[in-house]
Formats: structure tokens, sequence, C-alpha cells
């Protein structure tokens, strides 16, 4: 359960001298039927964590593919109640840890008071919020501690020294590593300066760090392994599912999966 | 007590929600801009680009004819339309450019929904020979042809944006990501008193120019304060830089006039203040409009300068208190305004202003003539007279895209 479920996905790759694998989905695209079976198959297909994105209207983090998919998924009804309730069914069938990612404001309005004990009671194991930095992120931390799931905190490679480490102590589960400056979307290469970035981001914890942000290729991951214990992929398994359906996001999936 | 405190924080209102990459920079621009704020040379050159550039200081007009038309309180008008590029965007365009330019940045970026804002960027850039690209919604440089052909003249990219509503807030989405993408060598210059920390504080600073220039007119003028501020609301910036001067003096009552585009009750209104509930949008937590599960729904204004779902948190916060009062405006009573401040005083006012001087319509009737008014008349109308003419052509009831 929560932190204990994520930290157990990490410890089982490392005893195997492995890398886990995390894959983005956005929850309601195409729907919520297809998300549920996308999450079957990618565990099955040796994905370690699923993120599920809770779709926002204005996702300033995120670059044009998750952009268009939250738009269909919002077009489609999809909003946290719906997603709560998609865990709840998939907590029988899969037992990898699932975390959410959401911008703040849908979760605010769906209140803090009550969204931990709902989040635990469906089987989410961690929250990303990546427009809630350290500074306004303690209301939310306290109600997640208090039922024992993971605030996962974004770093970036130009947050400072000083602050990775205050970053750190409050965080849990893992450490989500933004690869470079710039927004989601799958980019052709590495970011310059991304191995000094990681040391410094290591130096200032024990928890496991993982690297998202413009990943798509096999090589790619591949080459960032050394430097972190998990894979972070989004847009390349989105825009696969959108064009190719749950075979194609297979197969990116599993591409990676031999990658690290 | 002085606000916001050094979190970004007006009581519950404001703080910083944006990713993480920008964390740093948002510290920057704070630290550069508190320096800036104590040295005499920064505030010896933004006074020398207002005074000698801009055309400040702006009159403080009384306005006879309107105020014998209303028949009612004495009404006057505080001249930002006179501002070089015609509106009260300047002052804040010129403060941010100086402090980038300060701070070593080479690049400017601005969102811009009118296009006033833009073109002040793209003006300021020009002048301070900087790089310089505006995003604007690709429904806004239809409307606003004009303004995108003048921010290239001066020498700016427009880069028109396709996501969402294709208006101002994917605009803003679209500038904050690619402030993201290129913190390390451009300075985002935000148009209005939104955003995260310290950008509402920073910008009604620059803005409060206006009400201290009205503080001193309307002392000579008549020797007293006046009754009732009344400015117009889209962001908020020029509402909180003529507020904000005034806030300590409990007799001087603010009004903030909101856009109800065809009225509240038909969902098609940018109203965040009055029909609007709070949330965290673009980097602050304000009143926004947005639906039951916290999505942000599409907002409406005749006037592209007002049409945005969130507000200042300043703004937030002087509501809650009570120290000022919004109201909403229809599209057809800032019409009607736009058409009686021309008949009555010669002046075409902007229609996002044209909503202050259909407030100050509403109100200077029922007050006697011992009270006086002082009305932002933000920006001029040039920019929306074609627009208006189309309006008044298809007769009352469609107003708009
Ligand atoms: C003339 C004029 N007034 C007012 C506004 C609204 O902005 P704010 O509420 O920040 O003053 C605009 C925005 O484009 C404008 O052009």
């Amino acid at each position: 359960m929560g932190v204990e479920r994520i930290s157990a996905a990490f410890a089982a790759r490392e005893k195997e001298g492995r890398k886990a694998l995390i894959v983005y989905l956005c929850a309601g695209d195409p729907s919520l039927e297809v998300t549920a079976a996308a999450v079957q198959e990618l565990a099955a297909a040796g994905v370690d964590i699923i993120e599920l994105g809770v779709p926002f209207s204005d996702p300033v983090a995120d670059g044009p593919v998750i952009q268009a998919a939250s738009t269909r998924a919002l077009a489609r009804g999809t909003n946290l109640r719906k997603i709560l309730d998609l865990v709840k069914n998939l907590r029988s069938r899969v037992s990898l840890p699932l975390v959410l990612m959401s911008y703040y404001n849908p979760l605010l309005q769906y209140g803090l008071a009550g969204l931990a004990a709902d989040l635990a009671a469906a089987g989410v194991d961690g929250l990303i919020v990546p427009d809630l930095p350290l500074e306004e992120s303690a209301p939310l931390r306290e109600k997640l501690e208090a039922v024992k799931l993971a605030a996962i905190p974004l770093v970036a490679p130009t947050t400072p020294a000083e602050r990775l480490q205050q970053i750190a102590a409050a965080a849990q589960g893992f450490i989500y590593c933004v690869s470079l400056t710039g927004v989601t979307g799958a980019r052709e290469s590495l970011p310059p300066g991304i191995a000094a970035y990681l040391a410094r981001v290591r130096e200032a914890t024990d928890l496991p760090l993982g690297v998202g942000f413009g990943i798509s290729h096999p090589e790619q991951a591949r080459l960032l392994a050394p430097l972190c214990d998990g894979i972070i992929v989004g847009s390349a398994v989105v825009r696969a599912l959108h064009e190719g359906g749950l075979p194609a996001a297979v197969e990116v999936v599993q591409s990676l999966r031999q990658a690290i | 007590m002085v606000l916001p405190d050094s979190r970004g924080h007006f009581g519950p209102y404001g703080g910083r929600f944006v990713p993480e990459t920008l964390m740093p920079a948002l510290k920057e621009i704070e630290k550069a801009y508190r320096e800036a704020r104590e040295d005499p040379t920064f505030q010896r050159e933004l006074k020398y680009y207002l005074e000698q550039y801009a055309g400040r200081p702006t009159p403080l007009y009384f306005a006879a004819n309107l105020t014998r038309h209303l028949g009612g309180a004495r009404v006057y008008l505080k001249r930002e339309d006179l501002n070089h590029t015609g509106s009260h965007k300047l002052n804040n365009a010129l403060g941010q450019a100086l402090l980038a330019r300060r701070m070593g940045k080479k690049r400017l970026i601005a969102e811009t929904g009118a296009g006033q804002h833009g073109v002040a960027t793209a003006t300021v850039a020009a002048l301070l020979g900087m790089e310089c690209e505006i995003y604007m919604g690709e429904e806004d440089t239809r409307r606003q042809a004009l303004n995108v052909f003048r921010m290239e003249l001066l020498g700016a990219r427009v880069i028109p944006v396709a996501a969402g509503s294709c208006t101002l807030k994917d605009a803003v989405n679209e500038a904050l990501r690619d402030w993201v993408t290129n913190v390390r060598t451009t300075y985002y210059l935000i148009g209005s008193v939104v955003g995260p920390h310290p950008y509402p504080m920073m910008v009604r600073d620059f803005q409060a120019v206006i009400g201290e220039e009205t503080r001193q007119q309307v002392l000579e003028a008549s020797g007293r304060l006046p009754d009732h501020l009344i400015a117009c609301v889209g962001g908020g910036s020029n509402a909180m830089g003529l507020f904000y001067p005034f806030i300590q003096d409990a007799g001087v009552k603010m009004w903030g006039a909101e856009a109800a585009g065809r009225g509240l009750k038909t969902g098609r209104h940018a109203a965040s203040l009055t029909a609007g509930r709070p949330g965290v949008f673009q980097g602050s937590y304000s009143y926004i409009v947005q639906d039951e599960n916290g999505q942000i729904k599409p907002v409406y204004s005749l006037s592209a300068g007002l049409d945005y779902p969130g507000v200042g948190p300043e703004h937030s916060y002087l509501k809650d208190s009570g120290r000022a009062t919004y109201m909403a405006i229809t599209d057809a009573e800032a019409l009607e305004a736009f058409q009686l401040l021309s008949r009555t005083e010669g002046i075409i006012p902007a229609l996002e202003s044209a909503h202050a001087v259909a407030l100050a319509m509403k109100m200077a009737p029922g007050l006697s003539q011992e009270e006086i008014i002082i009305v932002n008349l933000s920006g001029r109308g040039d920019k929306d007279v074609q627009q208006v003419e189309a309006v008044l052509q298809e007769g009352g009831e469609n107003h708009g895209c």
C-alpha cells in the first residue's frame, strides 16, 4: 500500500540489477475502459509503476501530445471521481503501484479534506502535482502522509542544490527528475548536462530517482539507466495508444523494457 | 500590514503554483525587482521613460458634459488612453523591460489578448533593442488583425496559439511553456496583476503611478479625496494601479467592472469575481471561472482584453475583505457607454474601459452632486472601432464572435 508499494517496486528491480519502467497514461483517452485495459496489458508487459494523468483544461507543463490527449479525455467526461472508480476496479486485478498525476485545481475542487482518504480507499499509491512546488505543498502533503500515500515531488535542472535538499526532505516514494528545461513531449536526444544534474540530485537523497520528460527511444533509456533508478515515459506511449491502439502502446513499452 | 507577504500571499490568495523549473527564475525576478525598487538609478530611468517616452503624467479630466448628462456625482476621467501606445499597459511594460535588461535578459516574451499588452511589449522591446515574441490566441489574431500588424511593424514576432479556446488564457499557457523551455535566456513580461508571485505585486507597483498621480491631481483640483474609484477588471492591472495608493483611505470606495458578456445567467461571461469560485489557475490562487471538477470554463466578452477566466489575487483579497466591490457589466451596457462617451466628451474609449464608464453611468445619477467619481479610462478605442461598427450594424443581439 502507498509509499511501501512504490518502494517495493523499485527495490525489486534493483535486486535484479535493472531499472524501473514508469509509464504515464492520460486517463480517459480514448475512454476509461481502454485506460483500464491498457493498465493491465502494460503491467503484463513489464511496466513497474503507472502514472494515471487526471486531464486538465490548461496543462501548462505538457507538450502538444498530452495536451491533445487531455482535451480528448475531458470531451469524454473524464473526471477525478471516475478515475478513482477506475482505480478501485483495477486494484483487484493488478498489483503494481498506481500513482495519479494531476494539476492542483482538480484536486482542490474535489476537496483536500476528503481527497486523501478517497485516494487511499481506491488503492492509489501516490500523487504527483506538476504545478505544486514545495512552498505551497504542505496542506496536501500532510493529508497524504496521514494515509501513508506518497507525495512525489518534481525537481528540475534549474533547481539549486540547497533547494534539492529541501525538496528531497519532504519527498516520499521517489523523486521525479524532469530531464530538461521544457514541457513533456518526445525528443530525439538526451539533454546536455543530464549526468551532472542527476548526480546533484543523487547527492541530495537516498530515494529512488525517476527521470522523465522527452524520453521515447530505447536508446535514450539505455543511456540514462545507469544514472537513475527508473525511466518515465509519457508522450511516446500516449501517442502510440492514440495512433495505433493498445498493441502499438505495448510494443513501445516492450522495446523500452528490454533496454533497461 | 503590507501585502503580499514574503511568499506572495494576499490573505489566502496568490502564491506560486508553477512547474518547479520556473521556481528559481521567479525568485531571481523577485530579488532583482526588490533591489531595483530601492535603486535610485533604476527609479530615475523609469521616471525618465514614463515622462519623456510614455507622456506621463496623464491628465485627470473633469468630464463636465458627461456629468451634466448623468445628473449626479461629478465624474473625472483618468486619461490612460493618452499614454503612448494608447493604454495603461505601457506603464508596466516599461518597468518590467527595464528590469529584464538589468537582469541581463535579451529576449522578451508576452501574452496578449486584445493586442494592447503585446503592442506595449513590442514597443519597449524596440526601444531597448531586445528580441520579442508575442503569444496571441488564433481567434484574437483574427479579431485584432491590425494589432498583429502593429506588433510586426515594431519588430516583434507574433505566434498564433491554436490550443484550447484560442484566446488569452491559451496565449498565457503557451507563453508559460516557452518560458519553461527558455527560462535561462528569456524574461516573461506578464501583462496584468496575475500569475505567480512576484508578478501580481510587481505589476501593481508599476501601475500604481496611475493612482499616485490621480491622488495628487484630485487634491489639486477639488481639495479633497474622491468618493468613488471605478476601473474595469480583466486581469485587474489598471484597477490595482488606480486603487492601490488609496487603499488606506477608508472614505474612498472602490468599484471594479467585470465583463458580464451576454449576461451572467447565459453562462457567456468573463466575470471571475462576481460569478466564479477560488481555485488555482496560471500560477496563483484566486477567483476563477470553473466547473465543478475544477476545469477552467470558456469565457466570453465582446472586449478581448476582459476575456479571461482568472483575475489578480489581490482583487480576490479586496473582494473578500469588502474593501472593493465588483460588479458585472454586459456587452450591451459597455456598447452604450462606448457611444455615450464618444458623443458627450469626444473621447472614444477602449471597449474594456467602456465597462468602467458603464458602471459610472449606473452609479452617478443616484449620487449627490457633491460626490466625486474617478473613472480609469484605461485605453483608447481606436482598436475597437471596426468591431463596434460591425456589432452595431448587426443590431443589438448578436455581439462579437
Ligand atoms: C485598454 C485596456 N483596459 C483594460 C484591460 C484589461 O486588463 P487589466 O484588467 O489588467 O487592466 C486591457 C487588456 O487588454 C486593455 O487593453
